[in-house]
């Protein structure tokens, strides 16, 4: 792991894929120091351009995303060298392993903000990259939901990314909230539409059933609808 | 409890002969398809297979010691594959269902690859990492389906790495002493260069890799070594990367490797890095039932007959696209 030699780190809260989330201060503040580990199983040169390329676009990204009016965590001090963002700390658990847990009306409530906070980022070309209920924290203080790890975001505005996007929010519903997927995913679709309109929400709808059936294996896909009797 | 499973989706008919205690398999008898040129020839494959069949399972039930009124069950891959391939095994499985009286039990592939993984190397609850020629896939089990974490939004990394080495004119043969062309390639090139490196959330994506290596390729503007080099680091390191997403978010501590790719001693190195820094264990399915074989569709078969899973003969149509989480286990609820 990289040496950091800033004041205030303090402990390894979470070992993301790529990053390490580490607890710590600044100016007194109680931040988020978000380090990009160099991945020893990757060739340097793949490692670097991947860590620092990702770190910059990352807090470009949510600097913008924060100017939009989207809940994401402040942006306070940036080193590329390192792969290093700090930003403000959210404290509060991941929508992931709290979301089972509220009633259908609340939960219902919250993806509908994170139904908003897509249209809002989509609307203005920013794309998440890895919109799963991994990378959404309630806020305690708050009450409201984050979004957070733009660690895969991009500036894009083709249909075909924001069709990426919800569908893999879809998937994050599907494999870890099956229970409840149908209802939730009709909520996110509520707060979407709000920002985005019901035409172009029925577009990106199309788009994402045509990136699921894209997959591997997929029965509704096949062509010509045979049943073969031998 | 003896099962017969029949494995013919792709360029293995293979049959498998398994019991339900120690030492499980008694029998693994195989006849693989190797095309002259090019890639699988679907209907070639499945004449061989034709040709074949007979004796691979009068081997399996010799070498088992066993007749076919011994064994309780027969089990077939029904899916995912290959239409004229899986015909094959599906029409013989119904066959002796129906004429030696035996429950039919139909078995899902990529679910056989995996619970044979599980068998012989011991995982409990792992994340499964399914890397073939037609399948690449991150998945685990929870509350009773093998549910898809990650896949490649395109194609296979087998199917990438197979297609990219034969369109450079570096296969058929696509392995040479258990090293695929890419690998033994690969290991000649050292300079990274600038092809595309995509991983959207937890899939992954080849076709454009694909597409601009064999461009750089024929433009000649860098050794065939070189980009060889690139390729694999860039398609290795991604499925590394997702599979190392899938563990964040499952929090599973065993990674389970499965499928034919799973040999590569260059991949396995990436992962035991990988694991090793996350504290997990790391478990690769061995060679002879990582590559498709009869035995795993036995296995499975087992496991799903204990569990009252059968299917009229009438009924065990094929199925070509049958998707991993479309398949119930009711030993994983």
């Amino acid at each position: 792991m990289i040496k950091l030699t800033y004041p205030g780190v303090g402990k390894v809260l979470y070992l993301g894929a790529e990053a390490a989330i580490i607890l710590g201060e600044l100016w007194g503040l109680k931040v988020i120091y978000k380090i990009r580990i160099p991945k020893p199983y990757r060739d340097e040169a793949l490692d670097k351009q991947i860590r620092s390329l990702r770190t910059k676009n990352e807090s470009k990204i949510m600097i913008l995303a924060h100017r939009l009016g989207v809940n994401v965590p402040s942006i306070l001090f940036v080193d590329l060298d390192n792969a290093l963002i700090v930003m403000e700390y959210i404290e509060g658990p991941l929508l992931r392993d709290y979301l089972n847990k509220l009633d259908v009306k609340l939960s219902c409530k919250i993806i509908g903000d994170v139904g908003m906070y897509a249209g809002i980022l989509h609307k203005n070309g920013i794309i998440h990259g890895d919109l799963t209920t991994s990378n959404m924290v309630l806020s305690v203080r708050e009450g409201k939901v984050y979004i957070i790890d733009f660690g895969l975001a991009k500036i894009s505005k083709s249909i075909e990314d924001i069709g990426v996007d919800v569908h893999l929010f879809l998937r994050s519903l599907e494999s870890v909230h099956f229970n409840v997927k149908d209802k939730l995913f009709k909520c996110f679709i509520d707060g979407y539409e709000q920002i985005l309109g019901r035409d172009y929400v029925n577009e990106v709808l199309k788009k994402v059933e045509e990136i699921r059936l894209r997959g591997r294996y997929v029965e509704e896909r096949r062509l010509r609808k045979i049943e073969y009797e031998l | 409890m003896k099962v017969l499973g029949i494995e013919s989706t792709a360029h293995t008919f293979g049959v498998g002969i398994v019991q339900d205690s120690e030492p499980y398999i008694l029998a693994d008898s195989r006849a693989n398809y190797v095309p002259e040129k090019g890639g699988i020839h679907p209907r070639e494959a499945a004449i061989f297979f034709t040709n074949k069949a007979h004796e691979v399972i009068a081997n399996a039930l010799r070498n088992a010691g066993l007749g076919l009124n011994e064994i309780d069950a027969i089990a077939v891959a029904l899916g995912p594959g290959l239409g004229p391939c899986l015909r094959v095994g599906a029409t013989l499985a119904r066959a002796l269902s129906l004429y030696f009286k035996k429950p039919l039990i139909p078995v899902n592939h990529a679910v056989a690859h995996i619970e044979i993984g599980k068998l012989v190397t011991g995982a409990k609850d792992p994340l499964v990492v399914y890397l073939s020629g037609g399948n690449t896939l991150i998945a685990a089990l929870i509350e009773g389906r093998y549910r898809v974490f990650g896949e490649t939004l395109d194609i296979a990394l087998g199917n990438f790495m197979d297609t990219f080495v034969r369109e450079v004119g570096l296969a058929p043969p696509y392995i040479v002493n258990k090293l695929h062309q890419l690998d033994i390639c690969a290991e000649k090139g050292s300079k990274f260069l600038n092809l595309p490196y995509v991983v959207k959330g937890q899939d992954v994506s080849f076709s454009g890799l694909l597409t601009a290596a064999l461009k750089l390729f024929r433009e000649g503007k860098a050794s065939l070594e070189d980009i060889c080099y690139t390729v694999r680091e860039i398609a290795y390191s991604a499925i590394i990367e997702v599979a190392e997403r899938g563990l964040a978010h499952t929090r599973k501590s065993e990674v389970l490797v499965v499928g034919g790719v799973a040999a590569s001693p260059y991949l396995r190195e990436k992962f035991e890095v990988m694991t090793r820094l996350r504290g997990v264990k790391l478990l690769i399915v061995p060679p002879k039932y990582a590559v498709d074989n009869g035995v795993m569709i036995a296995w499975t078969g087992l496991l799903n007959y204990k569990h009252g899973v059968t299917i009229e003969p009438e009924k065990a149509f094929i199925k070509q696209r049958w998707r991993l989480d479309q398949v119930d286990i009711p030993w994983g609820r």
